[in-house]
Parts: C-alpha cells; sequence; structure tokens
C-alpha cells in the first residue's frame, strides 16, 4: 500500500467529488465533525428493501475526508445496510487504496463514522 | 544589529535535529508549539537524577542541599531574565495556562464580582479565553473584547479605549500572538489599561523565548509564561507577579510546602513564592528551566530577537513570490511589530493536506486553528491555517525548503 497519500485518485475525488449535494426526501441525514482537521461533513441516505437505494453528503475540509466520501458514497450504492455496517477502518482503508496512517486517520475515517450514523438514524426511525 | 548567531553551531546542540524523517533531515518549524531541547539542558536533567536526586526544602543532608539550590538558583535566573526584583515574584507552574488559571482563580475569585468587567483581546490563545469565560459565568460578569486593527496586524487603540472606559477590573492579553506574529505594544496597552483602574496580566509564552522582556519596564500585575517554549523541558512554567499583588492573594492550592505551619484546624501560608507551590514541586523541570535561560542568555535575547526578524522577513519575502499563497499579519514593512511566526495558507487546498506533505519532505509545521478559534475563524474567516514558526536553530536554509514543499503542494493539487 502507498505510504504516498495524495495519489492521482485522490486528489481527483477531492477536485471533482461525485454524490455531492443536498438531497429531496431523504430517508435519513447525518452530520458529524473532525475537530483535528476542521472536517464537517453530512451524508443524506434514501433506503429501499434494506439497500441503500440513494445517497448524497455536503462537507469541507481537507482532501483526505473529502475524497473519502465522494468515494464512499460511490462504494455503497446499492449495498445492504448490514453490509455497510461491516466495512469499518481496513475497508476505507482499501477503498481509498492508500494508508493514510495514524495522523489522519480521523480525517479518512470521518465519511463511514458519518454513513454509521445516518443509518443508525433510520434504523431507529424505522423501530 | 551586533553580530549574527551561528546557526550551524547552535543546530549541533540539539540532538534531535540530526534525525531524519521520511529520509530527510528534520527541519523543525513549529517552535511556537514546543522548542526542541539542547542537550545542555537534557544533560542537566541526567545530571539531577544521576548526582542529587532528592526533594527540595526538606532534607538536609548534601544532596537535598544542592537539589533546593539548583532549583532555587534557576528562579533567580528567570526573574533576572525577565527584569524581575527577586525569586519571590517567580512561582513554578506547570505552563502558561496554569498561570493564566491560578490568576483568574485565585485573584479573581477575590477580585470579580457581578456586573464587573473583564477584557481580553480577539488575538488570544485559549488559555487566555476559557478562564476568563468560567470566571465570568461564576461571577456574572462580562467578558469584553480588544478587536483588531483592520490590517488585522495589531490591536486596535480605539477599541482598547471604547473598552477601558467600561472600566474592567483585569486587562489580559498577549504579548505576542501565536497565530500572527504580531507583537503588541505592551508597555503601552498596560499604561492606558493602569490608567483606568485594571490589573494587568501578560501573556508572554511567545515573547519571553524570543525577545528581550522586563516586567518591571511594561509595567504589568501578572506575567505568564511557559518553560516548554523556550528550550525546558514540558510541565514547568513561571507565573510572574508583583509582590505587593501576590501577598493579597489566597493560596490556590493547599498542601506540603505552601504551609509554614498547621494545626487541627488551620494553617499559616508560606512565604512567597512557595504560598503558590503546593506538594512537590517539577523539580527537574525547574533545574532544566534554570539551564535552558543560562542557553538563552549566552546566545543573548537581543540577537535572538535580531536573528528571528532576519528569518521572518526572508520567508515574508519568499512566500510573496509565490502565486495563490496568502500571508496573515503585519506586512513586510512592520517587521518592528513581526515576531517569528507566519502563518499562511494555499489556494484551495486544506491546512491539514498541506502540514502532511511538509511531513512527506521532513519538513514540521503546524494546521489547525492554532488554539485560537476565535481569531481564525472569527476574525481572520478561515477554518484552519498553516504556520511555520523560527527559533535561534532554524536559519533562510529552512524557508528555502519550506518554499520548495509550497511547490511541491501546489504540484500535487494543481493550484497555478
Amino acid at each position: 500500500m502507498p505510504m504516498d497519500i495524495y495519489v492521482e485518485e485522490i486528489i481527483s475525488h477531492y477536485e471533482h467529488p461525485h454524490n455531492k449535494g443536498k438531497m429531496e426526501g431523504s430517508d435519513a441525514d447525518f452530520h458529524e465533525d473532525n475537530p483535528l482537521c476542521g472536517d464537517t461533513l453530512t451524508i443524506h441516505i434514501k433506503v429501499k428493501s434494506g439497500k441503500i437505494s440513494d445517497i448524497s453528503f455536503e462537507g469541507s475540509g481537507c482532501a483526505v475526508s473529502q475524497a473519502a466520501a465522494s468515494m464512499l458514497t460511490d462504494h455503497v450504492k446499492g449495498m445492504q445496510l448490514d453490509e455497510v455496517k461491516k466495512i469499518g477502518y481496513d475497508g476505507v482503508k482499501e477503498m481509498l487504496g492508500i494508508d493514510p496512517g495514524p495522523a489522519r486517520m480521523s480525517c479518512a475515517t470521518l465519511a463511514i463514522k458519518t454513513l454509521t450514523g445516518a443509518i443508525f438514524v433510520y434504523e431507529h426511525k424505522k423501530s | 544589529m551586533g553580530k549574527g548567531i551561528d546557526v550551524p553551531a547552535i543546530k549541533k546542540d540539539f540532538p534531535i535535529l540530526g534525525i531524519k524523517v521520511n529520509s530527510k533531515r528534520l527541519v523543525y518549524l513549529d517552535s511556537a508549539a514546543t522548542s526542541q531541547k539542547p542537550k545542555q539542558v537534557i544533560d542537566s536533567i541526567y545530571r539531577y537524577y544521576t548526582e542529587y536526586n532528592a526533594n527540595i526544602h526538606r532534607g538536609v543532608y548534601q544532596i537535598a542541599e544542592r537539589a533546593t539550590e539548583e532549583y532555587t538558583s534557576s528562579k533567580s535566573k528567570v526573574s533576572r531574565l525577565i527584569g524581575g526584583s527577586s525569586i519571590e515574584e517567580i512561582v513554578y507552574v506547570r505552563n502558561t495556562t496554569e498561570a493564566i488559571n491560578l490568576v483568574s482563580l485565585s485573584w479573581g475569585e477575590q477580585n470579580v464580582g457581578k456586573g464587573d468587567h473583564i477584557l481580553i483581546s480577539e488575538m488570544e490563545h485559549h488559555s487566555n479565553i476559557v478562564p476568563w469565560q468560567i470566571l465570568a459565568k461564576r461571577k456574572g460578569a462580562t467578558l469584553d473584547y480588544i478587536k483588531l486593527n483592520k490590517q488585522n496586524c495589531e490591536l486596535s487603540y480605539e477599541s482598547l479605549e471604547r473598552e477601558l472606559a467600561k472600566n474592567p477590573k483585569i486587562v489580559s492579553f498577549t504579548h505576542v500572538s501565536n497565530v500572527l506574529g504580531s507583537i503588541n505594544d505592551a508597555k503601552r496597552i498596560t499604561k492606558m489599561a493602569k490608567k483606568a483602574g485594571a490589573t494587568v496580566l501578560i501573556d508572554g509564552a511567545q515573547s519571553v523565548p524570543h525577545m528581550p522582556v522586563n516586567v518591571r519596564e511594561l509595567g504589568c500585575d501578572f506575567f505568564a509564561f511557559s518553560g516548554h517554549k523556550m528550550l525546558a523541558p514540558t510541565g514547568i512554567g513561571v507565573l510572574y507577579g508583583r509582590k505587593e499583588i501576590f501577598q493579597e492573594m489566597p493560596p490556590l492550592f493547599g498542601g506540603g510546602d505552601m504551609i509554614r505551619s498547621v494545626d487541627f484546624q488551620s494553617y499559616t501560608p508560606n512565604d512567597l513564592p512557595w504560598k503558590f507551590e503546593a506538594g512537590t514541586s517539577n523539580i527537574e523541570g525547574g533545574i532544566a528551566l534554570g539551564y535552558a535561560v543560562d542557553y538563552l542568555e549566552k546566545i543573548g535575547m537581543e540577537r535572538i530577537r535580531d536573528h528571528e526578524k532576519k528569518v521572518t522577513g526572508y520567508a515574508l519575502e519568499k512566500l510573496s513570490g509565490i502565486g495563490n499563497v496568502k500571508t496573515f499579519g503585519c506586512g513586510m514593512g512592520e517587521l518592528d511589530k513581526r515576531g517569528g511566526v507566519v502563518s499562511f495558507s494555499i489556494k484551495g487546498v486544506h491546512p491539514h493536506d498541506v502540514a502532511t506533505i511538509f511531513d512527506s519532505e521532513g519538513i514540521a509545521i503546524r494546521a489547525g486553528h492554532h488554539c485560537a478559534m476565535p481569531l481564525v475563524t472569527g476574525v481572520l474567516k478561515e477554518g484552519a491555517v498553516s504556520r511555520m514558526s523560527f527559533y535561534i536553530y532554524n536559519d533562510e536554509s529552512d524557508v528555502d525548503k519550506a518554499a520548495d514543499a509550497i511547490l511541491k503542494v501546489k504540484k500535487i493539487f494543481k493550484v497555478s
């Protein structure tokens, strides 16, 4: 796994994020901050038959946090909620294709933390 | 300006500056966060533990006497460094934060009441904001702020005058900003505050390590600073207080060493400065601070200031020649008002990405809000900024490496 964080794919997602924007009629929304970098992230999801049918994010911050949000939202579209919950830090690392190291771990994991929060909100609403 | 300082020779005194980070020789540009330590200071700690480790103010045996003498002599050195008149005015604490809290808790408890005003500035580190917020809340007092001038360079005297008209009980402000590097005219501000009847505390965390300071010339009541930013270890800091004001203040912590005598129901406090130092002190830290002062005085505070001014001017000039890079604080023409701190931003790149790429080149810089969120987010309107800060072991070659790292950041992020 490359030590260099700023590979082309990360920069590209940072500069041209996928799935970025507001969402009308979302089933759940969740906001999370990373006080280390001052990154902020909000994730909106729509759920159909236990799967993520649509997802978008809004936020600002460092390249690692924003690229991770862009890639994760691509990655989980159509995925079962239970599968999403299993992604974890290792899954994020694999998805990013880089090792962000301990100093930037909180940037890399902000998106999965926020998405997990959104799923929690969705399940809580449903129950 | 006298003879410049010999940076290559100084670098050799700092073992850590010989290490490699990401296969590159470490370039340390984060001394505003904490300074590196010379072997003379590190050795003094080793000597204490291998030659005379004992508690102070207690033992009658030889090594205890030596420990007491070294600890006390450190206070004499610190007092001399800042132009104090005796060690009775030098209280050792953990750091600047604890020093300010000691004042807000002990002096503040006695002197601030409901409806009173407390005046600080928009330029403060959280350590000079939060203790006053806590005090204001507890007492029902109001916390007011001195604004920055339009250039975001120094404090606005118009704003200061407006706030002083409210007759604040205390004015607490930073001597040198840890974000902007601005050197406030502490003597002028103190004079104005005193005229308005206020007690004055100066946060000297970023000034004492870098320039000559004379508390009696400044005319302040309290002056706070940290050892770890001036070559000494962490966990040792200083609160200077005028003797008369210290005498009136109640002790903050009770315990050993801060008492003269104790019976079942009461105690008699010890003399100054020990009245404020309950329990066994950070003896190694206190002793090492004395050796740090020796090291700084050997170079000379005037020469340190001149050197940092030169490096800062060089950095501002170098960065001004790079497109889409913005620096904050006083400009090139105002180097007299500027310490060795240069905060900057690169258009479209988050400061933490900047710092990570600097790290890949072995360069340590700070990125974030620098524990001054009201200033960075409220006044400068930035989420975060990158900061390089200089000390005696930095020179123009370090700035050149930083400038190269900025070019690398711009290349990676395709900034024009």
